[in-house]
């Protein structure tokens, strides 16, 4: 009897030892859950999740404290991922936030700008060139699409372009199967 | 839109099956010379079966029914059953089994293309678990008589020990495993009525038949040499090994190969490309284990033959075998692998 | 002296189809009224326009400049008047438009001054900015720059030059004409190829179904010193690059790495032609051999400007009845021609007429049984049934794990396919969509980086102003408290209050003129805005022009919004 709880409490030790070498040999530094809601966000930095940049909204989604369904520019498909990832239910784009639709970039009526700076500031990930009463623009490469420029300009002469599809962007669409397959995708 | 290529070379499916059911004439044919007609009735059973079920599923599962039933698919899980199992199965055997090999071991897992069994493997399988005392029992030799066949097919008339009789597996199983016997194999082969030259009477002739189809299927580029190769090279270095030291236990090569599935199963059976191994050394590895199944099976297990469970068995292993043996691509043979990215 | 050959796995033997188009000699197709250019006719970046709209043009002037390194020039094909700089459909499965130069002929063919140098006393470097000037990319169909393959390479020398005419694709004879007709100048060309990169060895590859071709080489490579001219056996796709380069030395080139780094490069019979009438005649590259095959009643080959119209092409050759659609390219690695009103571009080598008793359509697409047919004529020595499946299911990086980008489109997998599946239409939906899929990965890690370095900035940026503020303020209660000290004495002060107070001030404390000009801008501004109608938007879709009414609607409403004096400015 008196054996048989020495054995037990020994296993004890020995495995409550082991689990707290790993816990301290294994230690994850950071979050990685974060990081990895993080890559699968566009990284738009619109704000229309709610939150003040792509990276925020992650850390609220890894603490559980923002819904996967927040992120217009990431859409369907980001959700989607955001639901593996999180082995979440997916579930439809949150209306209030926004909708999904093509990337477009800004694009300044250079003609109209007056130089204010306002855009500069509102830019996320500063791809306005241009200084104080200079004419302003946009580098195109650089713009994420996230509309914060529109609305701070005083003369109103940011407008929002599609990014036309080019001979070196197209995608070959999806081979049309013939044969109508139902039943399993 | 459809891009390049814009030929084509005219292949189809249909012509794929029909090729492999071309190859399995020959064998028939030997067949019904040593066992009579029984087994046309039942490759006719089969059949009628096979495709009632394929047309009935395919209606269901809103398929071009026209395209899928005339692809042949159908009629070779129906020819291998029939030939796997015993002519003078009762009909409602044969029926059935090919109804659960289209059913379930087919269309439920997708239909053509999708099933990772054997769908006439699953039907002998199901069958001899379920209906052993039917499923071994085999007619004589010499009992070609086309209506006593018919009697016992159709009416279910229990056939008698002078119509049936035990496989060459059969016998030296049952034979073997009694130890008071002190049967030896070179002893119950001399002895036994249904033993021919080299393998079972008859089954030898009908298994260098398959062997010539299966050469034409070959030499059609249907099959590779990889899969028939490889499983009859195995069975037979096993059994020779074996033989070699205990001759008394163990049937030798030769036996081993033609007697039983081993030849249909070599040439028709393990080559199922949709349930098979698809790389050269992943061919070879799923060969020589179903060869390596069916020879313990055959010599240690409660079931004569092994075939039909290896095949399953190694049909189980065929997505770890084809993922961990992909040849290396062009102009990267001398460098490792590389590693899946995360 | 024959080299070993070697062997590259799978391929195919579809019939060749090369007489009908080889009976008649090469012909100069004739000059036509209107040519339209497309300014990116290579492997790269887009060159730029030189020309503008009413500009005269000699034939072989410059139009369009390579942009960077990796791109090449482009010529006038004929001399007269640039009508247009615009974009243009271009002859390429996503009848996508891209920037076009439209020439209106003259009918003079008035050559720019054409100045023809001694390759041999020219430096490598100088000859190679000769064939980017030159406009010289592969002719073979790929158009890669030639310029950047005749760079050395990190790994030295390119000790073997494999020169291709194996044209292994059904129906294509321009490259079998070329040799027939112009060996000498292949021959020249190959000179000058081999002596920029200074190879000791030249293998040129022909497949041993043009014996002519392999005649009129041989032939003219006689007098030339180690030009090896060696048949190939005939099968698909011994033609491709790293095909032959195996075939003929026993190298196997991976995806991703270039032939430099082996020793080996390979050129085109065409693209060494059209070096030597660079270098040797100073002729730009402005016109190329097109075959004309397929459904036509005169197949043959001709010798096209660049920018001619393919339906005036077309005409030459007089497509029968039964057509219903042509093909650029053969009929292995072709795509259909959304239109036939397209030009004629360096990546031209053959325009097929199809019709259904040429080129019958395919059955109807089965499952995948598996059956490995496709591995066995894969040339790549992939797994065509498993990418298939990766490609199918959009589990893209299973594809790449098992190497979808080594796959060279040849289409030998369809082609043998029991199962009629498109396998190459999946492979590029797979590889346009991955590239996509790390194009936009690659500009959200950038934004990302972008916005976190702003992010630290404007911190950094707040910090500081802190610390000035608080050190402005220390030192004001130090001349505050120390009142008698000597106003020299006060430390660290005099820069930064200025800037400080500009940085703090709200606005009202600005003047009134400074204010005045503002809303005087502003007004300007407004004043420009309000004349501004949306433009081009008659062909656009209803729910888009919706969406352009809304926005106006809004913007509207900020006008007015603005109009309203503002309580506090900003």
């Amino acid at each position: 009897m008196l054996s048989a709880l020495l054995v037990m409490a020994g296993i004890a030790v020995v495995l409550g030892a082991m689990l707290g070498f790993a816990s301290v040999r294994f230690k994850v530094k950071g979050d990685p859950l974060v990081d990895k809601i993080d890559a699968i966000l566009p990284q738009t930095q619109c704000g229309q999740c709610g939150f003040p940049g792509c990276r925020p909204y992650a850390q609220a989604i890894a603490k559980g404290e923002a819904e996967i369904n927040q992120c217009p520019p990431g859409g369907e498909e980001g959700i989607r991922k955001l639901a593996d990832l999180l082995g979440k239910e997916f579930k439809p784009l949150s209306v209030e936030h926004g909708v999904e639709k093509p990337k477009q970039i800004a694009f300044i009526d250079e003609a109209l700008c007056i130089g204010c700076t306002l855009c500069t500031q509102a830019c996320p990930v500063d791809a306005i060139v241009g200084a104080a009463k200079q004419m302003h623009t946009i580098v195109a490469p650089l713009c994420t699409g996230c509309e914060l420029c529109v609305s701070p300009c005083p003369v109103d002469c940011i407008a929002m372009v599609p990014v036309p599809e080019t001979v070196e962007t197209w995608k070959w669409k999806y081979p049309v199967v013939q044969i109508k397959v139902a039943g399993h995708a | 839109m459809n891009g390049s290529p814009h030929l084509h070379l005219p292949v189809s499916v249909r012509l794929v099956m029909f090729k492999v059911l071309a190859a399995l004439v020959p064998g028939i044919a030997v067949y019904v010379w040593f066992f009579g007609a029984a087994i046309l009735v039942q490759i006719a059973l089969a059949s009628a079966a096979a495709l009632a079920a394929e047309a009935a599923l395919l209606r269901l599962r809103g398929k071009p029914v026209a395209l899928f039933l005339t692809d042949g698919s159908a009629l070779v899980t129906a020819w291998l059953i029939a030939l796997t199992f015993p002519p003078i199965a009762p009909w409602w055997l044969t029926v059935t089994a090919t109804l659960f090999a289209i059913v379930v071991a087919k269309h439920l897992y997708g239909g053509l293309g999708q099933n990772p069994f054997n769908p006439a493997m699953v039907a002998f399988c199901v069958s001899i678990v379920a209906f052993p005392a039917l499923m071994t029992q085999w007619p004589a030799v010499g009992f070609t008589d086309f209506s006593a066949q018919m009697a016992v097919v159709f009416k279910s008339q229990s056939a008698q020990d002078a119509v049936t009789m035990a496989t060459p597996l059969d016998a030296l199983r049952t034979q073997l495993h009694v130890p008071e016997a002190r049967a030896t194999v070179a002893g119950i082969l001399g002895s036994h009525a249904s033993f021919g030259n080299i393998g079972g009477k008859g089954w030898e002739w009908i298994a260098l038949a398959y062997l010539a189809g299966g050469l034409w299927l070959l030499q059609q580029r249907i099959i590779t040499w990889h899969v028939p190769a490889a499983f009859l090279v195995t069975l037979a270095l096993i059994a020779g090994g074996f033989s070699l030291g205990e001759p008394d236990r163990f049937a030798g090569p030769v036996f081993h190969i033609v007697t039983g599935g081993a030849m249909l199963g070599a040439f028709f059976i393990l080559t199922d490309p949709v349930s098979g191994a698809t790389t050269p050394r992943g061919k070879l590895i799923f060969a020589a284990g179903a060869a390596l199944l069916t020879w313990i099976i055959r010599s240690f297990g409660a079931y004569p033959d092994g075939m039909a469970f290896a095949v399953l068995l190694m049909n189980l292993c065929v997505p770890l075998i084809d993922m961990n043996t992909q040849p290396p691509v062009f102009g990267r043979k001398a460098q490792q692998r590389e590693k899946p990215h995360d | 002296m024959l080299a070993t050959l070697f062997k590259f796995r799978g391929g195919i033997k579809p019939d060749a189809h090369k007489d009908e188009s080889t009976r008649t000699p090469i012909a100069a197709a004739p000059l036509p009224a209107r040519l339209v250019v497309p300014l990116r006719q290579n492997a790269g970046s887009a060159p730029l326009a030189l020309v503008g709209p009413g500009q005269k043009v000699l034939k072989g002037e410059r139009i369009g400049a390579p942009e960077g390194n990796f791109s090449a020039a482009v010529h006038a094909p004929t001399s007269g008047t640039v009508l247009a700089v615009e974009p243009r459909m271009l002859p390429h499965p996503s009848a996508l438009s891209a920037p076009c130069v439209v020439i209106e002929s003259d009918g003079e063919e008035r050559w720019i001054e054409r100045t023809p140098v001694d390759y041999a006393a020219e430096s490598p470097d100088a000859l190679r900015d000769r064939l980017r000037d030159a406009g010289i990319v592969g002719l073979g169909g790929a158009t890669f720059p030639s310029h950047i393959k005749l760079q050395p390479g990190a790994a030295g020398r390119i000790g073997t030059l494999v020169i291709n005419g194996a044209e292994c694709e059904p129906w294509i004879t321009c490259d079998d004409m070329l040799m027939r007709e112009r060996a000498a100048g292949i021959v020249r060309g190959i000179g000058i190829l081999r002596h920029i990169v200074s190879a000791e060895r030249v293998l040129v590859g022909i497949e041993d179904n043009k014996p002519q071709a392999i005649a009129a080489l041989r032939a003219a490579a006689a007098q030339a010193h180690g030009i090896e001219v060696v048949p190939v056996p005939t099968r698909y796709p011994a033609g491709g690059e790293k095909q032959l380069i195996r075939v003929l030395t026993g190298i196997e080139i991976p995806y991703g790495r270039l032939g430099t780094e082996f020793g080996v490069q390979c050129f085109n019979v065409g693209t060494a032609y059209a070096t030597h009438r660079a270098i040797e005649l100073g002729e730009p590259l402005v016109s190329r051999i097109v075959t004309l095959a397929g459904n036509v009643a005169r197949p043959g080959n001709w010798e096209v400007p660049i920018g001619t119209p393919i339906d005036a092409l077309l005409e030459l050759a007089a497509p029968q009845a039964g057509t219903d659609r042509y093909i650029m390219g053969g009929p292995m690695m072709g795509f259909t021609l959304p239109r036939t009103d397209l030009p004629v571009t360096k990546a031209a080598n053959c325009i097929l007429a199809a019709s259904p008793a040429l080129f019958p359509p395919q059955g109807p697409e089965m499952p995948c049984i598996r059956c490995g047919a496709c591995t066995h004529a894969c040339p790549a020595e992939l797994q065509p049934h498993e990418l298939y499946w990766f490609a199918r299911a959009k589990n893209f990086g299973k594809a790449q794990e098992y190497h979808i980008f080594d796959c060279i489109e040849c289409g030998c997998c369809a082609y043998v396919c029991p199962s009629n599946i498109r396998l190459v239409d999946y492979y590029r939906f797979a590889k346009t969509s991955m590239r996509a899929l790390e194009r936009e990965k690659a500009a959200a890690d950038a934004a990302r980086e972008r916005f976190e370095f702003r992010n630290v900035r404007s911190e950094r940026e707040a910090k500081e102003k802190a610390e000035r503020l608080a050190a402005k303020t220390a030192a004001a209660r130090q001349a505050m408290a120390g009142g008698g000290q000597p106003a020299g004495t006060t430390p660290s002060v005099p820069a930064a209050p200025t800037t400080t107070a500009e940085a703090a001030a709200p606005l009202p404390q600005l003047d009134e003129a400074k204010r005045a000009l503002i809303a005087a801008a502003i007004e300007r501004a407004r004043a420009q805005k309000e004349a501004v109608q949306p433009k081009n938007i008659d062909n656009l879709a209803p729910e888009k022009r919706a969406e352009i009414r809304e926005i106006e609607a809004r913007r509207a409403q900020v006008r007015e919004l603005a109009k309203t004096p503002p309580e506090e400015p900003v």
